[in-house]
């Protein structure tokens, strides 16, 4: 992990072509950059007329967002996806076990692999979760796994989302969009698909039906209203499904089953597919002020009445304070050694680590341990003194509350800019499903794209923008 | 499907009508301002009545000039029935019911919304009115193409067919009873240029003016005019037509007529537009009126029961 040599996917760090781009390459260098200036624009009407944008927190209520989209594709080869997708699937295998592991016996805090406080005093930790055996045994069925790359082999996981990760609906209309812009570029490159996500979404959550359910499964979305920053794209999983989209008040408790209020009166619901978090699921039985969730959803949960996807608690596996026991964790219950490698992280709780992160703030991220979005964060080496200064009271006041990790540099892969190709700073989400004895993960995912020079931030609430990612049938 | 998509999809096309018929109203107005013949501030005053916010645009204006009665239907944030809050409601509310419509008629709504945003950015001159009239109709006729063509015909096309035609039919009553005066035998001299005036105009505020002229020839009066509003089954903004669709379209939500807003569909049909046009004008065309839009009003309010809108 050197912090000098930054790896460009397209172009190395030699400046010599990769094969995964050389398809392109040769299409690239024929076309008028006239006309890709204009597709530049067309793809970014397409995204309006289409309704795709996220709403801003804090903004007034009209305030929709594009998030920006860059035209050139971000390309994996098929040998590269081989490794990193058998490195998702075994983590993803790991966080399941984990989860039921620590719902149960707890069996790896009694091999002294984690520290109990670890759990007993995690805030992500649901105490009702104890002893239930979700249908299926299925504690998430849909993961998000961000990955970040340093070099040709070094793939790393910066953070794994296993509440509800968001962004797969970006995923799809940048392939949408891009093969009715450039359908020449999909007869040169064999693309593996990602449009079946939808379908294998549906299928794989009515696999997780619970055993009450009759005939096909009714599945249904649960979003907690327009005004979510994404609302978009629980709308858009609805309706590419085919399913319902309900609100917390389009639903209640009626004979033991979790109905949906229809023109016909309540129907039982089998599988929900939630995007409201955990606090916000149960008034009765997590936070009372609640609008958004169902009274006494949790008890027809424990009951075997409903599937509620993903799990409540899942979020004790991707505390960021977790995240660096990770490696343990896949050892633990696979047996294997980790394919995918964790971020070098330091734990502020543990003395020895916090007096390191301290002495040397100005090389390292720090993060909030149940921080998200970039918020909270503190990238030292663009870090003015003042920030720096402020940030270390912060983290030496409440220590348990960061984790630090070394400043990676993250490979970079080109935007179409004014200037013509520029390199800029990538991560990638890889989306998983999860149903009894099958995990799927679909080729390729969301790659966020720092669209500032030299910027490692990608989040879209920052300023990042998004790509079409292609993984290559070689 | 959900009580709450029904109440969007309802709502939904509901606004859009209103923004169309919206349109109409203006340009009928703009016409008779351009033809000089009547006193402008009363058309305008029966105008904004029709549109049905003559009081709240009082409240908030000193006098009725024609430019800002045009500025207030068109685009005044303080009127919540002005075209551009009507075409944001009609996008909001399919937001709202985006997994029941086609992503086709979605995106036809979201053009429309966008041209209205452009358009309506700033105040619109006279010289660009009849221009942004046009787009913003043609915007609305594009969501009302792409539904017709691509909407499956279930529950969720009734329903926005039903919240198209309730809108409709209250439309054309408002414009009969704002202009009834106009109709009545006793106060118009048959036939003098200020009533062609007026009579045409009422017939362009339902484009209804060259229908008219082909099917009760070039000497249809007041009888024929609300003959063919009311009772003309072949006008498709008349109060039979309109009734009629939205009684079918119940119909088919309920085939074995249990709910209450059938028969009370039912009920309006048969007590007020089963007869000729001569029982209207007995019972008192303003009267008529005013029982009709009562009558209409109810049977919103039991659709919105009957169907689980709200609760």
């Amino acid at each position: 992990m050197s912090a000098t040599e930054i790896f460009d996917e397209m172009w190395g760090t030699d400046g010599q072509l990769r094969a995964p781009y050389s398809g392109f390459h040769d299409w690239f260098d024929n076309e008028d950059p006239g006309r890709l200036r204009a597709k530049q624009r067309e793809a970014e009407e397409l995204f309006r007329l289409t309704g795709i944008t996220f709403n801003v927190y804090g903004k007034a209520e009209a305030e929709e967002r594009l998030i920006p989209f860059d035209i050139i594709p971000r390309i994996i080869s098929g040998l590269e996806w081989t490794r990193l997708s058998r490195g998702i699937e075994q983590r993803v295998r790991a966080i399941n076990a984990f989860l039921h592991d620590i719902y149960h016996r707890q069996e790896i805090v009694k091999a002294g692999r984690i520290p109990e406080e670890m759990i007993r005093r995690n805030a992500a930790f649901l105490p009702h979760m104890i002893g239930v055996e979700p249908p299926g045994g299925v504690y998430t069925h849909i993961v998000g796994i961000d990955l970040v790359r340093t070099g040709p082999g070094e793939f790393f996981v910066l953070e794994d989302n296993a509440r509800t990760p968001s962004g797969v609906s970006y995923m799809l209309e940048n392939r949408e969009t891009m093969l009715r812009m450039f359908p020449e570029l999909f007869l040169r490159n064999r693309v593996r698909p990602v449009q079946t996500y939808p379908f294998d979404l549906r299928r794989s959550l009515a696999a997780c039906a619970p055993a009450c359910a009759e005939g096909d499964p009714v599945v249904a979305v649960l979003t907690p209203g327009i005004f979510n920053s994404a609302y978009f794209e629980h709308a858009f999983l609805a309706d590419q499904m085919g399913v319902e989209l309900v609100e917390g008040h389009d639903l209640r408790v009626v004979d033991g089953r979790v109905a949906m209020r229809t023109t016909r009166g309540y129907k039982p619901i089998d599988v929900l597919y939630r995007r409201v978090d955990d606090d916000f699921l149960d008034p009765l039985n997590f936070n009372p002020e609640s609008a958004l969730g169902v009274p006494g959803i949790m008890d027809v949960y424990r009951a075997g009445g409903i599937t509620i996807a993903n799990a409540p608690g899942t979020g004790i596996a991707d505390d960021k304070a977790i995240y660096s026991y990770m490696p343990e964790i896949v050892e633990f219950y696979t047996g294997e050694r980790p394919i995918l490698q964790n971020v070098q992280t330091w734990r502020c709780s543990e003395a020895d680590a916090l007096a390191y992160v301290l002495d040397h703030l100005e090389d390292l991220v720090v993060k909030e341990v149940h921080g998200s979005g970039g918020y909270g964060m503190l990238i030292g080496p663009t870090a003015s003194r003042k920030e720096i200064a402020t940030f270390r009271r912060k983290l030496t006041a409440r220590p348990g509350n960061y984790i630090a990790q070394p400043t990676l540099s993250l490979s970079t892969v080109p935007v179409f800019s004014r200037a013509g190709l520029a390199p800029r700073h990538v991560d990638l989400r890889p989306f998983v499903l999860v149903s009894p004895g099958r995990i799927n993960v679909t080729p390729g995912g969301l790659t966020r794209v720092a669209l500032k020079k030299g910027s490692l931030v990608v989040n879209s609430s920052q300023g990042g923008g998004t790509k079409d990612t292609w993984v290559l049938e070689d | 499907m959900l009580g709450k998509t029904a109440n969007g999809l309802f709502w939904m096309s509901r606004y859009l009508e209103r923004a169309e018929n919206t349109t109409r109203l203006i340009e009928t107005g703009q016409r008779l301002a351009l033809t000089r013949l009547g006193d402008d501030a009363r058309e305008w005053a029966s105008v904004l009545q029709s549109a049905g916010s003559y009081p709240a645009f009082m409240a908030s204006h000193e006098e009725l000039t024609k430019e800002a009665a045009i500025n207030w239907m068109l685009r005044d944030r303080d009127n919540p029935s002005s075209i551009r809050a009507c075409i944001e409601s009609a996008r909001q509310n399919a937001r709202l019911v985006r997994t029941a419509i086609t992503g086709e008629a979605w995106e036809a709504i979201n053009a429309a919304y966008m041209t209205a945003r452009e358009s309506l950015a700033r105040k619109v001159t006279d010289r660009d009115l009849p221009e942004v009239l046009q787009r913003l109709r043609q915007g609305t006729a594009l969501v009302r193409g792409m539904i017709l063509g691509t909407m499956m015909r279930t529950e969720a096309f009734d329903f926005q067919r039903i919240g198209t035609f309730l809108e409709r039919a209250d439309y054309t009553a408002r414009i009969l009873d704002v202009k009834y005066y106009v109709l009545l035998p006793s106060v118009s001299a048959v036939g003098s240029t200020l009533d062609n005036v007026h009579w045409e105009s009422i017939l362009r505020a339902v484009s209804g003016r060259g229908g008219f002229r082909v099917e009760y020839g070039a000497s249809g009066g007041p009888r024929e005019i609300v003959h063919f509003l009311v009772l003309d089954r072949r006008m498709p903004r008349s109060l039979a037509f309109c009734v009629g669709k939205i009684e079918d379209n119940l119909r088919y939500l309920d085939p074995e007529g249990r709910t209450d807003s059938l028969q009370k569909v039912r009920a309006l049909r048969a007590q007020y537009l089963s007869h000729d046009v001569a029982a209207v004008f007995d019972y008192g065309l303003h009267e008529f009126i005013q029982s009709v839009l009562s009558a209409l009003g109810d049977v919103a309010v039991q659709i919105e029961r009957d169907f689980r809108f709200y609760e």
